[in-house]
């Protein structure tokens, strides 16, 4: 049957391009057709990181183009490991990553785990959650802008309601200290319906017999969900904290929209001080080495990470 | 054959005619900050259109990306702007990366002179290196960080009653920069018909220029001085004096008790709506806007006035404006060079003041009724008369950017002193000059 279907796919080949064929070898073939991905993948992916990593050696200025370029070694990584600021921006950055996936795991596990019940709604409930991951960041940012507006925004009014005070008492984009709580609370609230839908895949795909089995086992519902729910889930839940873990690594829209990096520097993110650095102070060499150094730190985490999931996986 | 002959010298004649055409009228782009005096110049060049048989289009960027979107386009070479009023900070990097085509041999021939301009203009928005007679563009729109107040809330028996018994002063114009902080701190969260009220809105925003832009405003006043001998980049006693310190522990204190709750990232946009709305009795920002807020049907006419920033140790305002420049990537340089022509004659610059521009020619500062042809053109003068401007380097957006984070966590973040804001603003400024081969 399968030699009938392969002589009929090549009898449709055009006699022409048969004729040009003839005598390749499938490997040529192959190459034939993944060629233009993998120039591609060169060209867009490879290069680019290969003329950074030259440019991070340079004191090379993207708006000086009529400057000598000078290779400096590793003055820029000297530079950068050294700079208090950047570790600053760095542990920004780690605040914001730890804490928006300890809410987002926490609250997007509870929510997949209460919509996976049966009830009137279901559906309905979970377009309602799954509604702001479909918002434009910018949008985000500038609607909670007006939220935290201290004279005017419904979330100061809504707090001192229930905690008595002056709404205008407190400023959650211009405290130092609430600042970089606010940007947890928007993006908790944006994204955490990503990791409750992939919560809710992990939820359903665990079969009814093995809570049939428990049951008949006697095992309480605590227990059958310490050792049923929570390890058969747990690969997911991995995986959304990896995307999230990523994409908020990288964090920037919603935090410019939101504080710009300020007060000060309290929500300067290593992505905020990058793009600084890059285009408005326009040290490319300096912002290379700085670009190389983030690229190591997530592509190093995120390979560590991958195999413990594996591992879970396995398990 | 004849016939042929003069078919021919017709079909020839149209061609000529047709390149001749294009030679003459071109479509040119003119490039500058999306703002009030940008509208004017659309309807001022008009003028120049009918005169000239060229198409002006016109490309405003909104202020916080201005700097962003057109430094972009400069560095790549690209070809959007065959003009550009850029702002006076860029004009070192113009000059010195080949943005800006230099104008002496232009002025030269066609007559138009610098003396023409006020000195301070010159200075500040066409030459580099700084105060030599080399021209890269010609003083476009002279501005400067000024105030405005409710004249009507200060008129007011009440109010002055009560700021006469919480001073022992008379309420009025501020004529220092302490006095003005009581002002605003007596202002502050005051009930005036039934609604609560704040001192004044001032220059906080972190992103592009604005708390260095505000800060400034405090720090020249003081004495504030960027090296102590100009040209050397010794910064160290001048960037840092006690005076420095002084001042910009002045501007918190401003910010921390006489501001609206809530103005940690707050500019040009944001102290407009804080006055209109009625929330502020006085606001800082450009004289540009001075035109707008005048015609305001609610805030404005009789309920406005202004004042030129106030002195303390001496007079000192921070420099706005911006001069013309012609691109050296236009292929429209012979038209880009005619508008210059045009905008430089004694008439367009008069016109230009009366539709809301801010005229930088002597023929217009100096004419005996200029002082009252708007209640804040005596000011502006005065303004324009000590003003002190940022860095022009060609690093200036370095230089910059290391001020507003500075100035920003010292004065919005409360993190570390004054002198300590300083202290590492020097810092920075030398690993800027360092790399720049200046020291």
């Amino acid at each position: 049957m399968s030699d009938k279907t392969v002589d009929r796919l090549a009898s449709n080949t055009p006699v022409r391009v048969a004729r040009k064929i003839k005598g390749l070898s499938d490997r040529a073939i192959a190459w034939i057709f993944v060629g233009p991905t993998i120039f591609l993948l060169l060209a867009i992916n490879i290069f680019p990181l290969i003329w950074t990593i030259n440019l991070s050696f340079t004191n090379f200025k993207a708006n000086r183009l009529n400057r000598e370029v000078e290779y400096i070694g590793l003055r820029n990584y000297e530079r950068i490991l050294g700079d208090s600021d950047i570790w600053l921006s760095m542990q920004a950055t780690a605040h914001f990553l730890f804490w928006t996936l300890f809410f987002q795991v926490l609250i997007g596990f509870a929510l997949a785990w209460l919509i996976n019940r049966k009830f009137r709604g279901n559906d309905l409930w979970t377009t309602i959650i799954v509604l702001p991951m479909m918002l434009s960041p910018a949008v985000v940012g500038n609607f909670w802008t007006f939220l935290y507006q201290p004279q005017i925004g419904l979330f100061n009014y809504v707090v001192t309601f229930f905690t008595g005070g002056d709404p205008s008492g407190f400023e959650m984009l211009g405290s130092v200290d609430l600042a970089p709580w606010a940007i947890v609370i928007v993006d908790t609230w944006m994204w955490t319906p990503f990791v409750m839908l992939i919560c809710l895949a992990g939820l359903r795909s665990i079969p009814d017999y093995i809570y049939e089995a428990a049951e008949i086992d006697r095992a309480s519902k605590l227990r059958q969900f310490f050792t049923i729910t929570i390890p058969m889930v747990l690969p997911f839940l991995m995986l959304a904290v990896l995307f999230r873990g990523i994409e908020n690594f990288k964090m920037f829209d919603l935090v410019v929209q939101l504080t710009g990096g300020g007060p000060g520097s309290t929500t300067e993110m290593a992505s905020i001080n990058l793009k600084r650095e890059a285009f408005e102070k326009w040290r490319t060499g300096y912002s290379s080495a700085f670009a190389i150094i983030l690229f190591v730190t997530v592509f190093g985490l995120a390979s560590i990470y991958v195999k413990a999931l594996n591992k879970v996986k396995e398990r | 054959m004849k016939q042929l002959k003069l078919a021919s010298v017709g079909v020839l004649s149209l061609a000529a005619a047709a390149v001749a055409n294009n030679a003459q009228a071109d479509d040119l782009t003119l490039c500058w900050a999306a703002w009030d005096p940008a509208n004017a110049l659309v309807e001022l060049s008009k003028d120049f259109e009918a005169q000239s048989g060229h198409t002006m289009n016109f490309e405003f960027v909104p202020w916080p990306n201005f700097a962003d979107r057109m430094l972009n386009e400069l560095n790549s070479g690209g070809k959007l702007c065959d003009l550009l009023i850029g702002d006076s900070q860029w004009i070192g990097g113009g000059a010195e990366n080949g943005h800006y085509v230099k104008l002496n041999d232009f002025f030269d021939k066609e007559g138009i002179s610098m003396d023409d301009f006020a000195p301070a203009t010159v200075y500040a928005y066409s030459t580099w290196p700084k105060g030599t007679p080399n021209y890269y563009a010609l003083p476009a729109m002279g501005d400067a960080n000024g105030w405005f107040y409710r004249k009507d809330w200060f008129g007011r028996d009440d109010i002055k009653a009560a700021y006469k018994e919480a001073t022992g002063e008379e309420l009025g114009e501020p004529k220092s920069q302490k006095e003005m902080l009581k002002i605003a701190q007596f202002f502050q969260g005051r009930e005036i018909d039934g609604k609560k009220v704040y001192g004044a809105a001032i220059f906080t925003e972190r992103g592009s220029e604005g708390i260095t832009m505000g800060a400034t405003s405090a720090l020249y006043p003081w004495g504030f001085k960027y090296e102590n001998t100009p040209g050397k980049y010794d910064m160290e006693g001048a960037v840092n004096s006690p005076e420095a310190v002084e001042a910009l522990e002045f501007y918190k204190e401003f910010y921390k008790t006489a501001t609206p709750p809530g103005y940690t990232n707050s500019y040009m946009g944001e102290s407009l709506d804080a006055f209109k709305s009625g929330q502020v009795a006085m606001a800082m920002n450009w004289f540009a806007f001075f035109p707008g807020l005048y015609a305001d049907a609610d805030t404005g006419g009789d309920k406005i006035d202004f004042f030129v920033n106030p002195p303390q140790n001496q007079a000192g305002s921070t420099l706005g404006g911006q001069g013309i420049s012609v691109i050296s990537y236009s292929e429209k340089k012979d038209a880009s060079l005619e508008y210059i022509k045009w905008f430089s004659n004694p008439d367009v610059q008069a016109k230009w003041w009366s539709m809301g521009g801010y005229s930088a020619h002597n023929s217009v500062l100096n004419a005996d009724t200029f002082k009252d042809s708007a209640p804040f053109a005596g000011d502006f003068l005065e303004a324009m008369e000590n003003v002190q401007d940022f860095w022009q380097e060609p690093a200036y957006a370095e230089l910059l950017l290391a001020m507003q984070k500075r100035v920003h966590d010292y004065v919005v973040a409360d993190q570390g002193s004054a002198q300590e804001a300083l202290d590492k603003l020097i810092e920075d400024w030398t690993e800027v000059f360092e790399d720049e081969g200046k020291l």
